[in-house]
């Protein structure tokens, strides 16, 4: 986990005095979320869903969508109560309030989103043990206060559902043809069915994965050369 | 009985809990470096989906529906789940020490094993009976022994390969289980009707 960086831009923030944050110290929380620890490419969690529901783009968004709400409803809450509850039984304290807030999307989809709804299967209730949530309530709502929790809650949710949308809508193109419903090669086309079948997302999730670890290790090696470059320059 | 067998190979072949309903993968991904803890794994979830199958099937048909509590079930099914897996753990410490130094350290970790509660949930939206809901978590482990053994076996050959170096580790093994997956796929074209 890598918390420390996190919590070291926020009290950069913290200076300014007149907010709790600045937008600043916002957007590198984001960042952080979508891109330094991406919890599906980077921290390898939540899995599952990533796997299940990207047949389609739209069913990645709407899972997505659903564990945004999920992870900043049940991180404010634990933030709120992280002086009551006692560290022997925090974990199934956390997991009912996971599983409250999962109750509530659940019932919500299934009266206003019937097709998403179906659509999710059982993985909108599976959210309950999607590791992210349990992770952020362990390793940051436990421990920071409630507007900081939300935040990190938003910025984990963002970077899941960006990371769901971009293995949903690679698969659905290659797989289907289209993207978010819309045809994008005509009527000639003909898909390539085995990226919306299991083995398909396997395969593309290990591509990204492998994508991502060069961006990040091409990101870190171009920091670490103007830092050399700094450096040089200080001596 | 032919029902309940068709259910079991099906169960454990065609519809793959981790090949083709994604069920279980962060064991799959996680535990899966060696064949040994991978069986070790295997069978500790064997132990607890067959149980807690069973147990929420009672829980969710003599308490939740005759007190029109069905929507209650998600909460209801992983404080289940969570609370048997603590008293298994509890059970062979006391009881059977040998199994608890076997597969103790997989214990906790099968609470946020999302097969566990997959199952339970598809027990309910497929309206099985006791039998076929126990059979079915059975089968379904079972299922996902076998997929995360041979899983193992393919990653200790990969220690010897030499991918390009941003597919070292994790993003290598996915690609590996997508060809697997693939070999899988192939029982789908088995029917037993």
């Amino acid at each position: 986990m890598k918390r420390g960086k996190l919590t070291g831009s926020i009290t950069k923030g913290q200076r300014s005095k007149t907010l709790p944050f600045g937008i600043q110290s916002l957007l590198s929380v984001l960042k952080e979320g979508v891109i330094e620890s991406n919890p599906v490419f980077v921290q390898v969690l939540g899995t599952c869903p990533a796997l299940a529901v990207t047949t389609s783009a739209k069913n990645a968004f709407g899972m997505g969508l659903a564990v945004i709400f999920v992870l900043m409803g049940s991180n404010l809450l634990i933030s709120l109560l992280r002086r009551f509850i006692p560290s022997q039984i925090r974990i199934a304290s956390y997991i009912v309030v996971i599983s409250t807030f999962v109750t509530v999307i659940e019932m919500l989809i299934e009266t206003y989103i019937p097709g998403l709804y179906n659509s999710l299967g059982i993985f909108l209730p599976l959210i309950v043990v999607n590791c992210i949530v349990l992770a952020r309530a362990e390793a940051y709502a436990s421990k920071n206060p409630p507007l900081l929790a939300l935040l990190d809650g938003f910025a984990m949710g963002v970077g899941f559902t960006v990371a769901l949308v971009l293995l949903g809508g690679i698969r659905e193109i290659l797989g289907a043809g289209t993207l978010f419903e819309h045809n994008l090669f005509g009527e000639g086309f003909k898909p390539a069915t085995l990226f919306v079948k299991p083995a398909g997302a396997f395969i593309i999730f290990g591509f990204l994965m492998a994508g991502v670890a060069k961006l990040r290790s091409y990101i870190n090696g171009k920091k670490r050369n103007k830092n050399d470059k700094k450096e040089a320059a200080a001596l | 009985m032919t029902d309940i067998l068709l259910l079991m190979f099906s169960v454990i072949l065609i519809e793959n809990f981790i090949f083709s309903r994604f069920l279980g993968c962060c064991p799959f991904l996680g535990v899966s470096e060696k064949p040994a803890t991978a069986l070790g794994m295997g069978f500790a979830v064997t132990f607890v989906m067959t149980l807690s199958s069973a147990v929420t099937y009672a829980v969710y048909h003599l308490i939740l529906v005759p007190n029109k509590l069905e929507y209650f079930s998600t909460v209801v099914f992983i404080l289940i789940i969570a609370s048997l897996v603590q008293l298994i753990e509890m059970f062979m410490h006391k009881y059977i020490p040998a199994l608890y130094s076997a597969l103790g350290i997989y214990l906790p970790l099968i609470t946020t094993n999302c097969a566990v509660l997959g199952a339970a949930l598809i027990n309910i939206r497929s309206k099985f009976s006791f039998i076929e809901s126990v059979v079915f978590g059975f089968s379904a482990a079972i299922g996902f022994t076998l997929a995360i053994v041979i899983f193992a076996g393919v990653r200790e050959r990969m220690a010897f390969a030499d991918p390009p170096k941003a597919f070292r580790g994790l993003p290598i093994a996915l690609v590996a289980a997508g060809l697997l997956a693939m070999a899988f796929s192939g029982f789908v074209g088995m029917s037993f009707s």
